[in-house]
């Protein structure tokens, strides 16, 4: 199966809300594709327009435009049956896991068998194997008022990979969990996508739970689609001011600084550069002193990356030849906007 | 008191029961459904429906709004066309259930309303149909709270029973009303009170039980 079937393409969709004093312009002409077994991420401020656009998806949220192709099929064209038939195939996790309380744990991951009318046997066998992926084997007669969160949304993946979908979709699926649940459960979704061959498109707005499991990337802004690519591309040289912003949070802290009536720029080291003493060297060779505002480091899909923020000296000649010095290394790098300006 | 006494306040007790339970049990079949249209066919709901949800609705606060003793007598024609008598216990039944429908309907219907709609998100994300959404997800989330609404609506239509005794119904209101009342005996009066409030009280411990023990959050 080649790694770049679209299971999911997007073809200028747009949907508008409708209030009582204004239209919402949730989701605005976004197109893109979805590849079979990718874990693709989509990123974005708050009411950027995310969970209108993966609703979509499923079509728990009809478009207003434009069409949603999911494994050949326009969503727009099915009947309420067919659509149904089909979310059967595409599972949908949620923020509060979405658990019926007053069922068992087993009771709740064989509801989508027992909505397909599977034969009761099969659906507690199966029940309790997705149990057993997720590591919960032991809390199948449990309610789910007796879980951790981390537990719950645990139980609402076995529910789930119950129907053995081609997707799962994910909407701020660990938003609710601390720092060290949110691992694990990335770390079980990353799993399944690679024992299962499951497509996993994930909602967030932390940048953090992109770097670790994502393999591509969008950003929606303003409920248009703002960038997209390989997250590792995205992350050392985002094009767009709304990119930079969510994967660049540095900037942010830039304002705390408040110094500064002088020119900053922002340096990007992949891998490779990260290992050169580029700062020192700078400054070995050029004899100009620069100021290190703030410095970063993280791991993009396993390679380190670093940035950094560095404040030029007052005098004009001497910031264009540390900005000439960076270049001739071939080190990502940009000017950033001053205050005021949008960062 | 009598032995004979005894035996009319126990078939006053058993006529009671009968009244209540089978009007409760009428009302429910009629009134779970409505209550049930009255979520589905709401606003961003499954089978949202405006004219469905406005008629229902406006007709279940009319006769809400009735008195019950009023509908007691305004309804004394239709009882007689269905039961062909217009007093006695199974008389009685036919103004019990028609009064306690609407309160059925919007008790059921605040009880599904407290089912989150991430429940009901859920659901339609795994392709269910409406029928499956209300039966294998709203309503086993909402069934604490529906016995405990059941609990209430018994208690309530009770006490109507009673109110039916005065105008021909039978049953312990009915013992109070020409015993206790109109011949001054107020032995029998207390003790059918005293009856009344212990079956309330039964129905309503037993309701809460049955909710607590159904309640797993
Ligand atoms: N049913 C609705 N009616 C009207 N406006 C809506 C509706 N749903 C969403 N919106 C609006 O559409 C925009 C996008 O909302 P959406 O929930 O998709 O954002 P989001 O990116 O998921 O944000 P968050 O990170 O806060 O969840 C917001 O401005 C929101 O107010
Ligand atoms: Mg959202």
């Amino acid at each position: 199966m080649s790694e770049q079937t679209a299971i999911f393409r997007l073809n200028h969709v747009t949907k508008l809300f409708q209030t009582k004093n204004s239209t919402v312009r949730a989701v605005d002409d976004v197109s893109f594709d979805i590849r079979q077994g990718e874990i693709f991420g989509i990123i974005g401020m708050s009411g950027a327009g995310k969970s209108t656009l993966v609703r979509m998806l499923n079509r728990l949220e009809e478009a207003t435009d434009g069409e949603v192709i999911f494994d050949g099929k326009n969503l727009g064209n099915l009947s309420n049956k067919q659509l149904r038939t089909i979310r059967m195939s595409m599972a949908m996790i949620f923020q509060s896991f979405n658990l019926l309380m007053q069922k068992t744990v087993l009771a709740n991951v064989m509801l989508p068998m027992k909505i397909a009318h599977v034969p009761h046997k099969e659906q507690k066998e199966r029940a309790l194997q997705m149990l057993k992926v997720v590591g919960l084997e032991d809390k199948a007669s449990a309610w789910p008022a007796q879980l951790s969160g981390g537990q719950r949304q645990r139980v609402a993946i076995a529910r789930a990979l119950a129907m053995n979908p081609k997707v799962l979709l994910c909407d701020e699926a660990t938003s609710s969990l601390d720092p060290k649940i949110t691992e694990e459960i990335l770390a079980l979704l990353k799993d399944i996508n690679q024992k299962l061959n499951l497509t996993i498109v994930i909602i967030t707005h932390e940048m953090s739970v992109v770097e670790k499991i994502c393999d591509r990337v969008a950003i929606i802004s303003d409920g248009k689609l703002a960038e997209i690519g390989e997250v590792k591309e995205v992350f050392t040289s985002p094009k767009t001011e709304a990119a930079r912003h969510l994967i660049l949070p540095v900037e942010k802290e830039l304002n705390l600084f408040d110094t500064t009536d002088r020119r900053c720029i922002r340096i990007v080291f992949d891998g490779r550069a990260a290992s050169d003493p580029l700062i020192a060297n700078l400054v070995a060779d050029t004899g100009v002193k620069v100021n290190i505002l703030c410095a970063d480091t993280k791991t993009v899909g396993g390679v380190g990356f670093g940035q950094m923020i560095v404040e030029l000296p007052k005098d004009e000649d001497a910031a264009n030849l540390v900005i000439n010095y960076i270049k001739e290394k071939g080190v990502n790098f940009h000017e950033i906007e001053r205050k005021g300006d949008k960062i | 008191m009598t032995s004979q006494l005894w035996v009319l306040i126990g078939n006053g007790v058993l006529e009671t029961l009968q009244m209540t339970v089978s009007a409760t049990i009428l009302a429910y079949l009629i009134g779970l459904p409505i209550g049930i249209a009255l979520v589905v066919t709401a606003k961003e709901h499954i089978l949202q429906n405006r004219i469905v949800n406005l008629v229902l609705g406006v007709l279940m606060n009319i006769f809400r709004s009735i008195p019950f003793l009023i509908l007691l007598v305004v309804l004394i024609p239709f009882t007689r066309f269905v039961t062909g008598s217009s007093i006695g216990t199974t008389a009685t039944i036919v103004p019990l259930t028609v009064g306690a429908i609407p309160i059925v309907a919007r008790m059921v219907e605040s009880s599904l309303k407290e089912v989150p709609s991430g429940i009901v998100e859920a659901a339609q994300s795994m392709g269910a149909s409406p029928i499956s959404i209300i039966f294998r997800f709203i309503i086993p989330e909402a069934m604490p709270s529906l016995l405990l609404g059941a609990t209430i609506n018994l208690a309530t239509v009770l006490g109507y029973s009673a109110m039916a005794g005065c105008i021909g119904g039978g049953g312990l209101g009915a013992i109070a009303l020409n015993y206790g009342y109109y011949r001054y005996q107020q032995d029998i009066l207390f003790i059918t009170v005293a009856i009344l409030i212990i079956i309330v009280q039964v129905f309503q411990e037993s309701g809460t039980l049955l909710a607590n023990k159904k309640r797993h959050s």
